[in-house]
């Protein structure tokens, strides 16, 4: 057996960080990658996925440790290296100013592909991407997957020795990620190309022959996917729920119970939980509660094993006070209505980017604003804040209206950005004293709630810490706190779960599930399909276009008959453009 | 050779076609020297028309009006005339600023007449010096003028009076400021100002910007040699600004008059070897910072500021102290500057032209190879 990428106890400090401190990406890091297979880099973002991919293509070296790389050391022979490699960086560099033909010409060129080889080649590649009918277009003129696709087809104007993806699929909807592995599956078996690809997306990792987890620089396992995922076998369960009690409650009864059970999510519609091995479902005392559902064992997945070996590395924090649940609480939707949006549009241009969208929120309710990149839901999302004022259309929140008094409906909404806007050079506590002042509390009031969102999100003790020195998960927490503290009615979340680790999301989620149910009004986007589950109710939009409003349950349905949240999404956008080429003929 | 020959025309090509389907390379090499040549050079105002003129006539002989007479009807005095000093000073008082009527004062003293005739007449004339330019060729017009009077009258007065006409003197002063700058000065300066602008600009922004869009870490992982994206930035941005000198040196000979008295040739080669460091340091200044907005503004603290202010485009370093005088001689700019002033209003200084130039080739080789050295293909 041939290794092409063999790396011994490979380690990685930087010491020019913004921090000051230095710090550890890669922690004695041991892998290999052999010959035509698919290996897989799976973890959650700032685990040190992308600065194990740039050591492998020779743009950092590492601190410690051995790295060969197509049989040879890296750190000796970069640029021999290079020239068998395939890379596709996270952000793969298109000339936007380039069409998509010149992009390749381009490439072509480095490689020094002569003339005669390149038709034949190019159209393969146009083919097989599907970006035939675009290759006199701009590459900034393409959508986020196409751009993806343009850019795995640049890397690929050779066959390489040696692929490398970083995050190919990050940002891009779910059918052109479908389409992506297609390519790279069809390659690898044609061409023979060893594959090495980090993604955090689960679901991806099945598709691979073998399967590295890494989270904060350590790989935590290794095998291959069924390997993995055999590790929880015999232990995941679904249960449905009682009529009434939203999913996220039941889970969040699961969850809590952490001495039993690894991890709980809501999925079509019921409870995905994987109990402790050595546990039974009667020992779980959160069943007693709902006698009425039974459990019944399904088959394990991937991502059961990883989060059983994420649990086992780093310990699920404790809920701190303020998120208490009623487990059996019904689901209380008052007939108010906290968000009217109708008729909504907004143009840049002749482009329309939200395209007359209608619905309501109603106080207390979880909506969850979900589509591919370019779908409209930030434009949407923005106009909600009042961020950005409507074309067209009538929008109110909280009774305001949007349109005539954006500041005033301000006063009634907290607000979570996507970057967690915060000051990175001043302290926790002096971001959240800025923050309440900029919503025009007291000091006094300033003073109580800032006690009250500090130990509601564990801060406690890091006051004076720096607020750009806070690890990924600290500063999301940081920004929930500052969006609380003048208790507003309405929370808007942009994209709150993208760049933090699944435990971290887990237990977000189980803080949004307790805001809920006290009446609190959210509204969300995310890219994670399966968050979806969370919400009381969603909105699928696709080019600006509502194609899909309703419970997760009917959405899914819409899609087909028991099918993923992922799965239903891809139906029903897929049906969606479908009947629109119809219509245009 | 043959890979790098290809692998640069490849690079050189992406770029050309970049800088014409992106107008950004195209406004910083092309319109940004055309606005500042015209804003700058007619901003110093060429033309003086229409000066406003006080005579102070404590002299109101018909002789004395007979002599200024060429200010009436002319399209560039505009006078007033007065008959005590205290008045045409209250006309030209600085702090009134606002309200200034005059630009200039011609005072006539009280027996001008008398002294014309023995022999000698004295006329002094006081120049509103705040815009040296305009006070400078206010007075230039005047003396002139009144030159032109003399000699027609000589003859008429030697007949009717028997006696040489006097020679009229005239002592110039320049209030508020005793200075005096040429024109011609600025425009050569100009040129420099623009060179540097637009070289360390445009590389600095085209650089800084691969490092940004990514572009460069999927360019690393391609047999590409830091050499060859250096030259494929250096070449096709060296040609954008040889475009915008051109059309400096069109603008300085058609628009601005300035005279030429070197070798125009000379003064294309020098510039070209000036190129060869700004565009260097901005390269070098973009490959160490990669981020567009920050590499502006450095860009813009080391070489537009200094340029301004220390390589003698507005004071001259002979005046300055000594460590600022040390300071501007750190400066490539300094040495391009003196050698265009030199080779645009004086003539060929050969010895000059060569130490420069030489100072020049150093300097552009080094930041030239220092921008090859700091485009590392790798990422920390």
């Amino acid at each position: 057996m041939t290794h092409i990428v063999e790396a011994m106890h490979v380690s990685k400090v930087f010491h020019h960080t913004a921090s000051g401190h230095p710090e550890t990406a890669l922690q004695d890091v041991s892998l290999t990658v052999e010959q035509g297979k698919i290996t897989a880099l799976i973890g959650p973002d700032s685990a040190g996925k992308t600065t194990f991919i740039r050591m492998l293509c020779g743009l950092m070296f590492p601190s410690e440790g051995q790295l060969n790389v197509l049989g040879e050391d890296i750190t000796k022979k970069a640029e021999e290296v290079q020239d068998r490699l395939g890379y596709m960086p996270q952000k793969f560099g298109l000339y936007e100013d380039l069409t998509c033909m010149e992009n390749m010409n381009l490439y072509a060129d480095l490689h020094g592909i002569p003339e005669e080889k390149r038709t034949e080649r190019f159209n393969k590649l146009f083919i097989m991407t599907g970006l035939a009918p675009f290759t006199g277009r701009l590459a900034g003129k393409l959508s986020g997957g196409m751009k993806q696709k343009l850019g795995l087809a640049c890397t690929l104007v050779r066959s390489p020795d040696l692929l490398l993806l970083d995050e190919p699929t990050v940002g891009v909807d779910p059918m052109s990620r479908r389409e992506l592995w297609e390519i790279i599956k069809s390659l690898v078996k044609e061409e023979h190309i060893s594959v090495l690809v980090s993604t955090a997306y689960m679901e991806e990792a099945e598709l691979c022959d073998d399967v590295y987890i890494l989270n904060k620089g350590r790989i935590l396992a290794h095998g291959t996917p069924e390997e993995i995922r055999n590790r929880s076998q015999g232990l995941s369960y679904w249960m449905p729920v009682p009529q009434g009690i939203p999913a996220r409650v039941v889970q969040s009864a699961l969850l809590d119970e952490e001495e039993h059970i690894e991890d709980a999510v809501p999925e079509r519609g019921g409870v995905r939980f994987v109990i402790k091995r050595g546990e039974t479902l009667a020992d779980i005392q959160a069943l007693s509660l709902y006698p009425s559902c039974k459990a019944v064992a399904i088959p394990c997945r991937l991502e059961d094993s990883f989060m059983m070996i994420l649990r086992e590395a780093q310990k699920r924090e404790r809920l701190m006070e303020g998120f208490e649940l009623d487990y059996t609480a019904k689901r209380h939707i008052s007939s108010h209505v906290d968000i009217h949006v109708h008729n909504l549009l907004r143009t840049f241009g002749d482009f329309v980017a939200v395209d007359h969208t209608s619905f309501d929120v109603h106080k207390g309710e979880i909506f969850g604003l979900l589509g591919p990149n370019g779908a409209g839901k930030s434009t949407t999302f923005k106009m909600l804040c009042g961020l950005l004022p409507a074309s067209g259309g009538e929008l109110s929140v909280a009774g305001v209206n949007l349109r005539t008094a954006r500041a005033q409906a301000r006063a009634n909404i907290g607000y979570v950005a996507q970057k967690f806007s915060l000051y990175g050079t001043l302290t926790v506590k002096e971001n959240l004293r800025f923050f309440g002042g900029a919503y025009g509390m007291s000091k006094k009031k300033i003073f109580e709630r800032m006690r009250v969102v500090l130990r509601m999100f564990n801060l406690e003790g890091r006051e004076e810490d720096i607020a750009g020195q806070l690890p990924g998960g600290y500063k999301q927490r940081l920004a929930m706190a500052a969006g609380l503290l003048h208790e507003p009615k309405i929370l808007f979340l942009d994209e709150p779960t993208s760049g933090i680790d699944p435990l971290a999301r887990r237990t977000f989620w189980r803080q949004i599930t307790a805001l809920a149910a006290k009446g609190t009004t959210i509204i969300i986007t995310t890219h994670f399909m399966d968050e979806a589950e969370y919400c009381d109710r969603m909105m699928i939009q696709d080019q600006g276009k509502t194609i899909a409003l309703g419970t997760p349950d009917e959405v899914r349905k819409r899609g087909g008959d028991n099918l993923t949240m992922n799965e239903a999404f891809i139906a029903i956008v897929e049906d969606n453009r479908k009947k629109e080429a119809e219509e245009n003929g | 050779m043959d890979d790098f020959l290809r692998r640069l025309t490849a690079l050189i090509k992406k770029e050309y076609k970049q800088i014409v389907r992106d107008q950004s390379s195209f406004i910083i090499g092309v319109v940004i020297p055309i606005m500042m040549i015209l804003l700058v050079g007619y901003g110093m105002s060429l033309d003086v028309k229409d000066v406003p003129v006080a005579v102070v006539m404590q002299d109101p002989s018909p002789t004395v009006q007979d002599m200024f007479s060429f200010m009436d009807g002319s399209s560039y005095f505009n006078p007033r005339y007065v008959t005590t000093y205290h008045e045409g000073v209250s006309l030209m008082d600085d702090r009134k600023v606002d309200d200034r009527k005059v630009d200039a004062l011609v005072v006539v003293p009280p027996d001008f007449t008398e002294s014309l005739r023995k022999g000698g007449g004295h006329v002094q004339i006081i120049l509103w010096g705040v815009d040296p330019t305009t006070a400078k060729t206010a007075q230039g017009y005047m003396e002139a003028g009144l030159a032109a009077w003399q000699q027609a009258h000589m003859r008429e007065y030697m007949t009717s009076y028997g006696t040489r006409l006097g020679m009229i003197s005239v002592s110039a002063r320049q209030w508020y400021n005793d200075a005096n700058t040429s024109t011609w000065f600025f425009v050569p300066g100009l040129i420099v100002l623009i060179m540097t602008m637009v070289g360390v600009f445009l590389t600095t922004m085209v650089m800084a910007r691969e490092w940004e869009r990514g572009t460069l870490e999927s360019l690393f992982v391609t047999p590409v040699k830091p050499l060859e994206i250096v030259l494929s930035k250096w070449i096709p941005y060296f040609f954008v600004s040889m475009g915008g000198f051109a059309l400096c040196m069109i603008a300085a000979r058609y628009l601005f008059y300035v005279p030429i008295r070197g070798s125009v040739l000379i003064i294309i080669l020098a510039s070209m070897i000036y190129l060869l460091t700004t565009l260097g340091l901005g390269l070098t200044i973009s490959s160490l910072l990669k981020d567009q907005f920050i590499a502006c503004q450095i860009a813009l603290l080391v070489s537009l500021l200094p340029t301004v202010m220390l390589s003698g485009f507005i004071f001259d370093l002979k005046s300055t102290p000594e460590f600022i005088n040390a300071v501007g001689h750190i400066m490539p700019a300094t040495y391009y500057m003196e050698l265009l002033k030199t080779l645009f209003l004086v003539g060929n200084n050969w010895g000059m032209i060569v130490k420069n130039c030489t100072i020049l080739i150093v300097y552009g080789l080094f930041f030239f190879g220092l921008s090859v050295v700091v485009t590392k293909k790798r990422l920390e």
